[in-house]
């Protein structure tokens, strides 16, 4: 009867990738383009939102300015793959070895990772000394300034005026790939002797650096991992949008991503996912009842920005009544679960 | 200055200002390995001060800290631990969102554990450290009465029980030199005894040396071989216990003091 440990290992994982493959299969074929494109978008939200985790959750280090990466990731894998004849209209300055680049989806995508995660590195040297409030104004800074460059460095960027023309190379199908792997690497961080550093250097500096724990490099590890999926994340989102402009990547995005990492709960991969579903679906319903509708006789006019009114109203709510978030910290315990179902089934059979 | 032979730890002349306030003043240590040094002084005299120079938290004003032959002085927390120096502290400090179990093994995994790659690709050998560093952790809390906590969350353990596991923890740690921060803080008699036993087990089992800030004067009167009075960031006084005892400066600044104090704490818990 009894499995090897290792096979036990993989039924969890394997359970969820089956699942998982399943409801996008069925998406893909079935569902109208607006539940795919809604699908999609969470995809790309929980990549975004449990890499923040990754930092904000792990290492306590609050940033607010991951959505600085996720633009980094954005511009740089749109320049690389857009087309060569829209370079020339679009991208007229662009230095002539860039001029002739039109990179497949792939790796313009890690290219833009590695950047955002190269930049991470070289801010985070000095900003990862910092603690509490003042990582959080420094990370702001950081968007600001990266606001500021995208808008200015108009050679490579068309400055404050809308990127057009990038390829709509994401689909359901990458785009999930992307995010289970990156729940996976954040789920396994975490669970690692790395994560118990991050998490014990948040929990208690003084300590975690009396038992060895170099805090400032467990903070830029977190800190730039965490950069280069969100920089993957820019770029899918990037070629699913196919048009954007520097102030997509603003205080609206910044606070969109934190409240769905801070509803679903800190430190907690499986919260993240919960509260990217969450907000994702409810802003989507809302955003329809923006339009405004009809109840029977009953006309409502329409409410413009209720979406986001939510989404404040539901951060306060849960900052209030849940601090620790939805799942306060803790993960959905799926082997438990599977023993469980296991146990009953086994139960049935025997009556 | 000269240097012994043998030496474990070597501090000369080092003092720590803070604004103008001298709270350590040209202290001086020479300890041998396997030695249990016992610091002792009232609330204030610079005690935990010493701890915190000693292990980088604090950078020293003034003097030097040799450790096996080793300039420490300016080293950073994180490298003087590693080195082999573990410590508790006053005022507890374990991880709040870890199991006891999770506290140890944070301290063991500074020297066992799988690399990044090994770690991201689930490798056999991740999952061997892994339940390797679980089942040595457990061996460690099973020394001090603690294994059937193990999975229990850290901060939920009773207050004597929590001073315990960050000894534990400390240890876990595989450190040449345990400083210990006042580990009866809090403790009834019967608690203190049982410490003041698990110190010397550990003492012998892992061959370590020790020194040991305590208020509990029996305690430290039993464990140690030798003890340093300070006051006011000074030494005032050091030798056995006998000899402290008997230490005129001592009686008058401190000892007179806290034996009353620790007569009128017998009193309460008997």
């Amino acid at each position: 009867m009894a499995m090897s440990t290792r096979l036990q290992r993989l039924i969890p994982p394997a359970v969820m990738i089956a699942a998982l493959a399943a409801i996008l299969g069925a998406t893909d074929l079935v569902a109208g383009d607006y539940l795919q494109r809604i699908v999609i978008i969470i995809g790309i939200n929980v990549i975004l939102v449990a890499s923040l985790n990754l930092s904000n959750g792990f290492t306590g280090v609050f940033s607010l300015g991951h959505v600085g990466f996720m633009a980094i990731g954005a511009y740089a894998a749109s320049i690389l793959t857009l087309p060569v004849h829209l370079k020339a209209v679009n991208l007229p300055d662009l230095p002539g070895w860039l001029q002739g680049v039109a990179m497949p989806f792939l790796p313009a995508t890690l290219i833009a990772g590695l950047i955002a995660m190269l930049v991470a590195f070289a801010v985070g040297l000095s900003l990862m000394r910092l603690n509490g409030a003042y990582i959080s104004v420094a990370t702001l800074g950081f968007l600001v300034i990266v606001q500021v460059v995208l808008v200015n460095w108009d050679q490579f960027t068309r400055g404050a005026r809308t990127f057009a023309g990038v390829p709509a190379y994401a689909t359901i199908w990458n785009v999930w790939i992307w995010a289970a792997l990156t729940v996976y690497v954040v789920w396994r961080i975490g669970a690692s002797a790395f994560g118990r550093d991050m998490r014990a250097a948040r929990d208690n500096e003084i300590a975690a650096l009396s038992l060895g724990v170099s805090v400032i490099r467990s903070r830029l590890l977190a800190f730039c991992m965490s950069a280069f999926l969100t920089g993957v994340a820019g770029s899918l989102w990037a070629h699913f949008i196919t048009s954007f402009s520097p102030k997509s990547f603003f205080f609206t995005q910044a606070f969109s991503i934190i409240t769905m990492l801070v509803i679903g709960g800190l430190g907690s991969v499986s919260g993240s996912v919960i509260g990217v579903f969450l907000i994702t679906v409810l802003s989507e319903l809302l955003r329809n009842a923006e339009r405004g509708f009809d109840i029977g006789a009953l006309h409502l006019p329409p409410i413009y920005g209720a979406s986001q009114i939510l989404m404040a109203v539901l951060f306060v709510l849960v900052i209030v009544f849940k601090p620790a978030g939805l799942m306060g910290g803790r993960e959905i315990d799926i082997r438990g679960i599977l023993r469980r179902i296991g146990a009953s089934r086994r139960g049935k059979g025997a009556a | 200055m000269d240097r012994e032979e043998g030496c474990l730890l070597e501090i000369d002349d080092l003092s720590k200002t803070f604004k103008g306030l001298h709270a350590v003043e040209n202290y001086h240590l020479r300890l041998s390995p396997g030695e249990i040094l016992g610091i002792i002084g009232p609330n204030g005299a610079g005690k935990s001060t010493v701890f915190n120079l000693l292990t980088g938290h604090l950078r020293p004003t003034r003097g030097s800290i040799r450790f096996r032959g080793q300039d420490i002085t300016r080293l950073p927390p994180d490298r003087i631990a590693a080195l082999g120096i573990g410590r508790t502290f006053q005022n507890i400090r374990l991880f709040a969102s870890m199991t006891v179990l999770e506290n140890v093994v944070s301290a063991r995994q500074l020297k066992e554990r799988s690399g990044i790659i090994a770690t991201l690709l689930s490798w056999p050998s991740f999952h061997r450290t892994e339940q390797r560093l679980a089942s040595e952790a457990t061996e460690n809390l099973g020394l001090f009465g603690l294994a059937d906590r193990a999975g229990k969350a850290a901060t939920s353990l009773p207050y004597g029980d929590q001073r315990r596991l960050e000894i534990v923890r400390a240890l876990a740690l595989g450190p040449t030199l345990l400083l210990l921060d006042e580990p009866t803080a809090g403790m009834n008699n019967q608690e203190s005894m049982f410490v003041l036993d698990l110190i010397r087990r550990i003492r012998d089992q892992y061959k370590l040396t020790i020194i040991l800030v305590e208020h509990n004067m029996p305690l430290v009167m039993q464990l140690c071989e030798r003890i340093q009075v300070l006051n006011y960031g000074q030494i005032i006084a050091e030798g056995t216990p006998e000899q402290v005892r008997a230490d005129p400066k001592v009686v008058e600044s401190y000892l007179g003091r806290a034996m009353e104090d620790s007569k009128d704490a017998e009193a309460r818990n008997g």
